[in-house]
């Protein structure tokens, strides 16, 4: 009985957002990355192009404070003090592709960095490791206008991704971004309009569209995470449908689910705790993938290694086409 | 996926003779099309019509219920691609191997570790599907023994595993008034198989692993041969090919009504624990509706729930916490006490904020039917006598001995209201719950 394969046809497709800088873009990157292209649902080969397999940056942070789980702190614990030796681990031991530099010790109520401080972080990170890089501010508005712009004129070349953009503060963010040609990641918090209207109010801006990344917040396994998937998807399908607008490439941030405590801490009833943090990280990864995302930023390098196990046999060939 | 009024029409005697109670042929049609009324009031159309039209008005994925009494698991009727669209309904039946070579000690051991994982998770309980046995020796006897041993120690609904008619039947003697699932009818052996699902009215299998052309094929003889309760599994591939496949069978079923293969799907991951954890949590999003694990370790177990919970919930009702006095960092009666709604989400990111800062308090949580803080205050479920009365009700008074509370920023309009109708000095939080650690430090160092 002949069955009949069903394919959509869409008519949409993820625009390519390139970043990481070479040499011939006056960047140290040894090889830059691009994300989008594609023309599918995540993994249907057999009705259009996924170029490209999810990239995973992992993160690093220039201050690790007390909520840092003691389990992911774990294979980090002798580099946890240097930004660029934990870059360096991430890179060199566990295959990271890109680093997540987040400058949380800038924020002002906190460790209250100053911004030359902050350049500094970032320089040593360029030098000890040649991925392309992603950096985040603190979430002050005030202070981080100060920080990103001087980092963005400190990594001239580099094309880096900018973070984060928000729609109560895109405009410093989005000038620091512009001023050196890097890139921006667009976050919204859980709503696929929201997600719309940054990209929309980041472009009137003067942003390119082929500068922005969407990031529309990863919710952890257990904590919201079936809004995430829903908004991803539904971002992912108006895209495909041809909608502008949405058609950036989708980065998600698994760091989050190691706030859930039952993912980490010790518990009999949950089973070993070891390689459930890490599973319960990947899940979320694997639930991001799954509905649509291009990116991700990771912390445990063994979740890093059970998404990107699923991710290689996922791409293998076979069923449709 | 009915058919249209005309399809119907086309159907009927076309007499118009009103014996059905309405005038006109093409009226009743409309009536059917529309669920308003039931064939059997046509007393002149034919057995074939009645069967066509039976099976035109049955739900694309046939719904599949394996076991008896409490503990039965239903598996298909399905009708989304993605749960935004509407909602997932029947959660993926997780389901442990053993078999029959197994020593009897590990095979005690393994059906009793299936039986007792429970985890309880905002109030819902999760636990296993079903429990699969299969025939590895081919021996008949030693089959038998084991479905016996098993039957007598859990009450999970069986999946007995084996291609062979003669051994399959053993199991059933023993095990077919609890309804297990035989797997599994193949190309070389559906005629007896189907013989027995339809003896010992269980559901059954349909297995082949040559492609989908001839899963269709197999599952049209299984029906023809008078079985109806059937479901699919096409074998063991790679990840990707098994999603691919898992998505092509959902949108032939679910979208195009294709019947052949509108059917739950069950697959046997048996891998290492940790690819079979993978696999699952794939196949958990993407449309399988029972999965076979060689291992159930807790720390796999409790999160594949989790994620289970997570994408079967209805999108339309959100996962509400119990409106009661949490106590969080072992509060004493000088801790402050806060408010926020029964929202998981909100209840979740407030409780770990105050987690966070470290300072021992009480979180009242009021039951706004699982609207976060703005969109209940906006709704009119969350008013300050809700919150006088939740205080009153949980008891605030005897566990607190001061009478402040902290209103969430957000909703500091109803500050007012809210100490006339409770009595308390309200005092404003940040208007995230972000801001909260800080701002409950900064309160107990003023104190």
């Amino acid at each position: 009985m002949p069955v009949q394969i069903p394919k959509e046809k869409w008519t949409g497709k993820i625009r390519e957002v390139k970043f990481g800088g070479t040499q011939e873009e006056g960047g140290t990157r040894s090889s830059s990355i691009t994300l989008g292209g594609v023309s599918t649902l995540p993994f249907l080969y057999f009705e259009g192009d996924m170029p490209r397999k999810t990239v995973i940056a992992m993160e690093v942070l220039d201050v690790v404070r007390e909520d840092y789980p003691a389990l992911a702190r774990e294979p980090f614990n002798d580099v946890l003090e240097s930004p660029s030796s934990w870059a360096k681990t991430c890179v060199e031991k566990y295959g990271a592709e890109a680093i997540c530099l987040k400058l949380e010790g800038t924020n002002p109520e906190e460790e209250d960095k100053s911004p030359d401080q902050a350049v500094e972080i970032v320089k040593e990170v360029l030098s000890a490791v040649s991925v392309p890089l992603l950096i985040y501010g603190c979430g002050n508005d005030e202070k981080d206008s100060k920080v990103m712009q001087v980092v963005s004129d400190a990594t001239k070349g580099e094309r880096c991704l900018l973070g984060l953009a928000e729609e109560e503060r895109y405009k410093s963010i989005s000038v620091a971004t512009m001023a050196n040609d890097h890139a921006i990641v667009a976050f919204s918090n859980l709503d696929i309009n929201l997600a719309k209207q940054l990209n929309i109010l980041l472009t009137d801006f003067g942003i390119k569209p082929e500068n922005i990344v969407m990031d529309p917040l990863q919710a952890g396994l257990g904590y919201g995470l079936e809004y995430s998937y829903s908004v991803i998807e539904r971002i992912r399908l108006a895209a495909l449908m041809g909608d502008q607008m949405l058609q950036m490439p989708i980065l998600c941030d698994t760091s989050i689910s190691w706030k859930a405590r039952e993912a980490h801490q010790p518990n009999e009833a949950y089973g070993d705790e070891k390689i459930r943090g890490p599973y319960w990280e990947a899940t979320t990864g694997l639930s991001a993938i799954t509905a649509g995302a291009d990116m991700l930023i990771m912390r445990h390098p063994s979740a890093v290694k059970m998404v990107r196990e699923a991710v290689e046999e996922l791409a293998t060939s076979g069923g449709g086409e | 996926m009915g058919m249209t009024a005309i399809e119907i029409y086309k159907l009927l005697p076309k007499t118009n003779c009103g014996k059905c109670g309405v005038p006109t042929c093409l009226a009743f049609a409309m009536k059917l099309a529309n669920k308003q009324a039931e064939l059997s009031a046509c007393p002149d159309v034919s057995d074939d019509v009645k069967t066509q039209l039976e099976e035109s008005s049955a739900p694309p994925i046939r719904l599949v219920t394996v076991g008896t009494g409490d503990n039965k698991i239903e598996m298909g009727n399905e009708t989304e691609l993605f749960r935004h669209e509407k909602t997932f309904y029947h959660p993926t039946a997780y389901s442990l191997i053993v078999e029959d070579t197994t020593s009897p000690e590990e095979l005690e051991a393994k059906v009793k570790e299936a039986s007792e994982v429970e985890f309880e998770r905002v109030g819902q309980i999760l636990k296993m599907g079903m429990l699969a046995i299969k025939a590895s020796s081919g021996d008949p006897a030693k089959f038998t023994e084991t479905v016996k041993t098993v039957t007598g120690k859990t009450s999970l609904p069986l999946i007995l595993i084996s291609d062979k008619p003669e051994v399959m039947e053993e199991g059933l003697k023993i095990a077919s008034s609890g309804k297990p699932l035989i797997h599994a009818a193949t190309k070389d052996n559906w005629q007896a198989m189907a013989e027995l699902a339809k003896k010992y009215e269980c559901p059954i299998v349909a297995f082949e692993e040559g492609g989908l052309d001839e899963l269709a094929e197999l599952t049209q003889n299984i029906k023809k041969a008078g079985v109806e309760d059937i479901m699919l599994d096409f074998g063991k591939k790679s990840l990707g090919e098994t999603m691919r496949l898992l998505t092509i069978i959902r949108r032939l079923s679910a979208k195009k009504n294709f019947r052949p293969l509108g059917y739950p799907v069950i697959l046997s991951l048996e891998g290492d624990p940790e690819k079979e954890a993978l696999a699952a949590a794939v196949f958990t999003m993407k449309y399988s509706a029972a999965l076979m694990l060689n291992d159930i370790s807790k720390w796999k177990m409790f999160p594949l729930f989790t994620l289970r919970q997570n994408i079967y919930t209805d999108p339309q009702i959100p996962i509400q916490v119990k409106p009661e006095l949490y106590e969080i960092n072992n509060p004493d009666e000088n801790s402050p006490l806060l408010f926020t709604t029964n929202f998981s989400l909100t209840y979740f990111t407030v409780a770990g904020d105050i987690e966070n800062s470290k300072i021992p308090s009480y979180l009242q949580v009021i039951d706004t039917e699982g609207l976060s803080v703005m969109t209940a205050f906006a709704a009119g479920k969350l008013t300050p006598e809700m919150v006088a009365e939740a205080l009153e009700k949980s008891g605030a008074k005897d566990k607190i001995k001061h009478n402040k509370i902290i209103i969430p920023g957000m909703v500091a309009r109803m500050s007012a209201k809210l100490n006339e109708k409770s009595g308390r000095e309200v005092l404003v939080g940040p208007r995230e719950s972000s801001g909260l650690p800080k701002y409950l430090k900064g309160l107990s160092e003023g104190s």
